[in-house]
């Protein structure tokens, strides 16, 4: 547990004097939704109707762009062959990374969403709705964009191939985030579409760290 | 410095295949406690591989590898505890100044602070005790990274080319180090270019078990 904490107290310090990648995180969810009532027109009901829908797909485009760099740069500097050769399991090392990104860029998500949520007109009911939804549904974008990281490692254009990669895994996460907030502003049971965000999580905090860890060895070699 | 526990490391008809080329086939190699061991050939030959294999890293394609007497890659969390792997990149973030790069790596291995000071110390570098990595000069930086691996004892040392951009008085200082090392009881094994005084160190020529045309150079990496 304390070589956990330490692996990620390491990526969070490097994130950290490395500045600018959770903040261009944030700034691009920002300008994402921002662009909508520019684009749909500012009528209030329009924006309230399309509200969970948009800040939803902003969180999963801006959640993929720090993806590709979760390992590449220790696996540019060599640093990952250490990780791997380390007395810390490479699937614990996965996971610790993981929640360093989170940290990083799912976390600050979570605290920007309401104010994009009053942006656009999201009704009051789907607020807390919509926050509990994002904190079940972020990390499992964390986990599942790792295996993808972890395939792409080595690849040419690896940006373009990780959201082609990725992106389609995303969709059971949009579905159930989006008819969570939906269920909320009708007053129609909100916990069914948790307990399946929360089946989400679970599951893949117990199967990607192994697809990830099995991707880096094949890169490594 | 702890003595190691007495054992062998041996390899028995190692076979490296990359990219549907057989780098080298039939290789065997035996090193004792306090042994050590200097790989030659020209480029090309499978330096890299071989310690890239005896790392774990690469899996052979035939063969076995044995510590003791149990192969040495069914537990490959065990392995990788056990020996140290220097290879062309140094893994010094730019960020991090010289005692944390090394710092993380010892904690990882359960090392404190001093042996951070004492690695510093052995490759004389205290004076960069708090230079982020990305003010060191590449010889510098290979300092850094061999300082990580004094800094935390294991048994078995894989050395790509330690002496690249290194300076006389910083060869002698690895020569002593190495020399320390295996009066401890370790193992070191070496592939180099330049001469590093190794006394009594046995010498595998890969040339010997290349089995067709010369490789093209490029090929290997």
């Amino acid at each position: 547990m304390g070589k956990f904490i330490e692996l990620v107290k390491r990526d969070l310090a490097l994130a950290f004097r490395q500045g600018m990648d959770s903040l261009m995180v944030v700034a691009f969810f920002v300008i994402a939704v921002v662009l909508f009532p520019f684009g749909v027109g500012p009528e209030v009901n329009t924006l309230a109707k399309i509200a969970a829908g948009t800040i939803w797909v902003a969180a999963l485009l801006s959640s993929m762009l720090s993806l590709e760099r979760l390992f590449q740069t220790d696996y540019d500097d060599g640093s990952l062959e250490l990780l791997a050769l380390a007395p810390v399991p490479l699937e614990v090392t996965v996971l610790a990374k993981v929640v360093a990104h989170w940290l990083t860029t799912g976390l600050p998500l979570i605290i920007t969403a309401p104010l994009l949520a009053v942006l656009m007109q999201l009704p009051e009911d789907g607020f807390l709705t919509l926050l509990g939804a994002l904190l079940l549904g972020t990390p499992t974008l964390s986990l599942i964009g790792a295996v993808g990281a972890a395939l792409i490692l080595g690849s040419r254009r690896g940006g373009v191939l990780l959201s082609l990669l990725v992106l389609p895994l995303y969709i059971p996460i949009l579905i159930f985030g989006v008819s969570a907030v939906d269920a909320a502003i009708f007053d129609q049971a909100v916990r069914p579409h948790m307990l399946f965000l929360g089946a989400l999580l679970v599951g893949s905090l117990a199967l990607t760290p192994w697809a990830a860890a099995a991707g880096l060895r094949q890169a490594l070699e | 410095m702890t003595d190691f526990d007495k054992t062998r490391f041996r390899g028995e008809k190692l076979m490296c295949v990359r990219g549907e080329r057989t780098v080298f086939h039939a290789l065997d190699f035996t090193i004792s406690a306090g042994g050590a061991l200097t790989l030659i050939g020209p480029n090309g030959s499978g330096k890299s591989s071989l310690l890239r294999m005896m790392a774990g890293l690469l899996r052979p394609a035939d063969g076995r590898m044995l510590w003791g007497e149990e192969d040495a890659l069914d537990e490959i969390d065990e392995h990788g505890a056990r020996l140290h792997y220097v290879g062309h990149h140094d893994a010094v973030k730019p960020v991090l100044t010289a005692a944390e790069n090394i710092g993380f790596w010892a904690h990882l291995r359960d090392r404190g602070e001093d042996a951070v000071q004492d690695a510093l110390g052995a490759f004389d570098i205290k004076h960069l005790y708090d230079v982020p990595g990305r003010f060191l000069s590449a010889g510098q930086k290979r300092r850094v990274n061999l300082a990580r691996i004094i800094a935390a004892p294991a048994p078995l040392w894989l050395l790509d080319e330690p002496t690249t951009a290194l300076d006389k008085a910083t060869i002698k200082r690895l020569e002593a180090a190495i020399q320390k090392h295996r009066d401890a009881g370790g193992m070191v094994v070496l592939s180099t270019h330049a001469d590093v005084d190794t006394p009594g160190a046995e010498t595998l020529n890969l040339a010997d078990f290349t089995c067709t045309a010369p490789l093209d150079e490029h090929v290997m990496v």
